[in-house]
């Protein structure tokens, strides 16, 4: 179900939540979180919902969407929409549309619809601020959760995140590739047991995803970490052996290939908004592998 | 990650094709990181061999779990899926059986990529148990595998057979060296309850499964164990400060753990027959989830500290005597439930005239810890009763003085925690509160965290997240050969007692058991919870 509250207040929202929830019966126990989703433009609020819907079902929560309206009305003016049921996932959606001055003051409409005691989440689909932990809606969440891949400059913007870091913030390009680095790592786990030497990593020049894990490896390993543009692949080099790991750029199914080892093609498609949105919100502590991660895209070389 | 090594009992031979040598000690994987909780476990290379693969839990539970698994992207590329069983098939028909179970019982969507590579790795083998033939054929397929898709010489073989052919299997397993420990390579074998009828045959079993494969190559499954709740007992419990205190004999005044199914036994005679209900269900599940609820808290979550901690608690475990008062087993006579009419057990297909096999138990166990001294733990079980339900359900004591009087609290009952392991996984606090109005009236109200609701989508059927351990191997939702052989010393006393004296006691279909299920608390002034 979905209610339109045209030029509203908070007081009035959180009157007709409650409302909405005695007419339906206990329809929000047991929510873990409260997510608050901080988009740019009018144009990012419904993939945002569906992602963050989708997300819910794993992770049961109140959805908050605050989006900048009409920023240069006069007047200040507060636009909301809930949405429950079947049109929320396993939760509720608050939207609020903030006009005019108020458009500047995101944080002061959210904090009403905060959950009591439960973590909050913050996620900004579109641009983030620099520092999100100082953000007004950053500080009040736990966990800051950024995306790099739509950004104008991918690179850029994902190199960014390190001047701007705080514990607890991460990079939905991060999750994108945890299948990849789980594959990497289980092939290390076998025969030869040497150094890793140097790694290659290629693909499109916008895909900011490949970045971080160059940075990521360029983290772990001694030798040399190579971001090239082309074919997508991660290559690592050991002295008697080469593991790669390859796709089509718009392809499901990956191939493993090692030396003098029969190929293995395994199921590796590109991670979705929802699925990486879903891992980030599993655990709400500091990620300091992504840290690490994000420090050595500078000892990365762009080829 | 998965190196767990054993130690070689055969001599170091020549390198096998297909198989790695071990990690060298020195050897750290520079991109594993203790720290890097994102990353999941995914089993190293490695192939599951089903024996009984036409059977109900193969179809039901088995193919679909492995495909969920290699859904979320936790099986290796090298995964490779060998069936073998007494039927004429190629490697596709066998292929297209999994297909249809997965298509039908797999908890995840569906993804043709997925299926595409998982298939690949399907093979069949066709025999007989005694057919040494066939099992040759066997260890050729997979040191074929270990070739072509690189499994390491890595197998589970899984046991989906009637225990009376584990003996055979197993040594066939030795004769074909399929079952050797090496170094560099593991070979484990999965065994399904029932793990013996008695003691006696118990220890039979494990030695004969263990003269094949040492106790840390044996996976028992106890599918319970593997469920996200009866997990969750061990969070509730030590993960809180909120519990540990009022979990004893000051605060409890009795624990209850009842597992009830409404179908009946049609079409299980073979299985059922001579069996009953205690060793079905008592002799593995409840007992259990009582060394769950009941153990000390374990110095570590390292499965062989938690597997102590059971051992003590079940060692101090025993029946409440004399038994023909704390006892009760029944058998369902016919009646209607759920708007169905259903046969009493004597008239179900198979079973005789005269089956003395019963089909509900309960039994009082005393355990004699302080903590739990003079609390009884009542366990019961049976098929064709009121509804499906598991649960655990710990009865506080009255409060000592109540400044309220009688009229006021006359619908007030005993504060209650409740475990619900299924349907509805969660967990239900029973208080009193005040009614509202303008009276002073307490009544009983509900407090319910739900799984579903909490946590909703996400948690892995108990049977993925079994054989996923069995891959990894990681021991730890297991029981032990001494844990099997505990609760069988518990249970024996009444299962002589009951093989001695007369027969079970009718009660009704879509009922919650016989007459003297109840008797047997009331006698103390207790009742069953109606769950």
């Amino acid at each position: 179900m979905i209610v339109d509250l045209p030029r509203t207040t908070t007081n009035e929202l959180n009157k007709k939540i409650t409302a909405l929830r005695e007419e339906g019966g206990a329809i929000t126990l047991g929510r873990v979180l409260t997510l608050v989703i901080a988009p740019d433009s009018l144009d990012l609020v419904e993939d945002a919902i569906d992602a963050a819907t989708s997300a819910s079902r794993e992770h049961p929560c109140r959805i908050i969407v605050v989006v900048p309206d009409d920023r240069l009305a006069s007047d200040p003016r507060l636009d909301g929409q809930l949405r429950v049921g079947g049109d929320a996932g396993a939760g509720e959606v608050v939207v609020l549309k903030i006009s005019g001055p108020l458009s500047a003051h995101a944080s002061s409409v959210v904090l009403p619809f905060l959950l009591p005691d439960t973590p909050v989440v913050a996620w900004w689909p579109g641009v983030p601020p620099a520092v999100p932990a100082q953000d007004p809606l950053g500080r009040l969440a736990l966990r800051r959760i950024t995306d790099a891949t739509g950004a104008a400059d991918p690179l850029a913007s994902i190199k960014g995140r390190l001047d701007g870091y705080t514990s607890g913030d991460t990079d939905l390009a991060w999750s994108r590739i945890t299948y990849w680095r789980a594959l990497l790592a289980s092939a290390l786990d076998q025969p030869p047991y040497e150094e890793v030497t140097s790694a290659l990593v290629s693909g499109l020049k916008t895909e900011p995803a490949l970045d971080i894990l160059a940075g990521w490896l360029a983290s772990r390993i001694d030798g040399t970490v190579a971001r090239a543009v082309g074919e997508l692949k991660v290559e690592l080099v050991r002295p008697s052996e080469t593991v790669t790991l390859s796709r089509p750029q718009d392809g499901v199914t990956a191939t493993l290939t090692r030396t003098a080892r029969p190929d293995a093609l395994l199921p590796l498609p590109r991670r979705e908004t929802r699925e990486c949105l879903a891992e980030d919100l599993r655990r709400l502590d500091a990620d300091e592998i992504y840290h690490e991660a994000l420090a050595g895209i500078d000892k990365v070389q762009y080829v | 990650m998965t190196s767990t090594t054993l130690p070689g009992t055969g001599a170091t031979d020549d390198p096998v094709p297909g198989v790695v040598a071990p990690a060298p000690a020195s050897y750290r994987n520079p991109l594993r990181d203790k720290r890097d909780k994102r990353m999941p476990r995914i089993a190293g290379p490695c192939g599951v061999v089903i024996f009984g693969v036409t059977g109900d839990l193969a179809r039901k539970k088995l193919m679909p779990a492995i495909y969920d698994l290699a859904n979320r992207g936790l099986l290796p590329p090298s995964f490779s899926l060998v069936g073998f069983a007494r039927r004429d098939w190629a490697d596709e028909d066998f292929g297209q059986i999994v297909y249809d179970a997965v298509k039908e019982h797999a908890r995840t969507p569906f993804r043709q990529e997925v299926w595409d590579r998982l298939a690949e790795g399907i093979r069949f083998v066709c025999g007989t148990f005694d057919d040494d033939a066939a099992f040759t054929r066997l260890a050729e397929t997979l040191e074929k595998l270990d070739v072509d898709r690189g499994t390491g010489g890595n197998h589970a073989f899984y046991l989906s057979i009637p225990p009376k052919a584990f003996p055979q299997v197993c040594e066939q397993l030795k004769k074909s060296g399929l079952a050797r420990q090496q170094e560099g390579r593991w070979s484990r074998v999965v065994i399904e309850k029932p793990f013996g009828h008695d003691l006696q045959s118990a220890i039979e079993l494990n030695k004969v499964v263990n003269s094949v494969f040492p106790e840390e190559s044996v996976f028992r499954i106890d599918h319970y164990l593997g469920k996200e709740t009866v997990q969750n007992i061990l969070a509730l419990r030590f993960a809180n400060e909120l519990y540990e205190p009022i979990w004893n004999s000051h605060y409890v005044d009795s624990v209850q753990i009842t597992m009830a199914e409404d179908i009946g036994l049609g079409g299980r005679a073979g299985y059922y027959d001579g069996i009953g209900a205690a060793r079905d269900v008592i002799q593995n599940h409840l007992i259990q989830l009582l060394a769950l609820t009941a153990m000390e808290e374990p110095v570590s979550f390292h499965p062989s500290e938690v597997r102590a901690e059971k051992i003590k608690v079940l060692s101090a475990t025993s029946l409440a005597q004399p038994l023909d008062l704390t006892t009760s087993r029944g058998q369902y006579t016919a009646g209607w439930q759920g708007g169905e009419k259903v046969v009493g057990l004597l008239d179900e297909d198979g079973f005789s005239k005269d089956s003395t096999t019963e089909t509900f138990a309960a039994i009082e166990l005393e355990v004699d810890t302080r903590r739990w001294a003079g609390v009884p733990f009542y366990l019961r079980t049976g098929k064709r009763l009121g509804r499906r339900v598991t649960e655990i359900a710990l009865v506080f004591k009255r409060a000592p003085h109540l400044p309220f009087d009688a009229t006021m609290t006359e619908e007030l009952g005993t504060n209650a925690l409740v475990i619900r392991v299924q349907p509805d996984e969660g967990i239900t606090l029973r208080f009193g509160s005040k009614v509202p109005g303008s009276a002073m009236e307490v009544r009983d109200v509900n407090m319910d965290f739900s799984y579903g609701s909490a946590f909703a989508e996400d948690s892995p059927e108990a049977y993925e997240r079994l054989i996923l351990d069995v891959l990894l191997g990681e021991p730890s939702l297991f029981p032990g050969n001494a844990e099997v052989e505990l609760s069988w010393e518990i249970l024996d006393p009444v299962l002589d007692y009951w093989a001695e004296h007369g027969k079970p006691d009718p009660y009704e279909s879509g009922t919650w058991g016989p007459e003297s299920a109840f008797e047997m608390l009331q006698r103390s002034g207790r009742d069953w919870r109606r769950p």
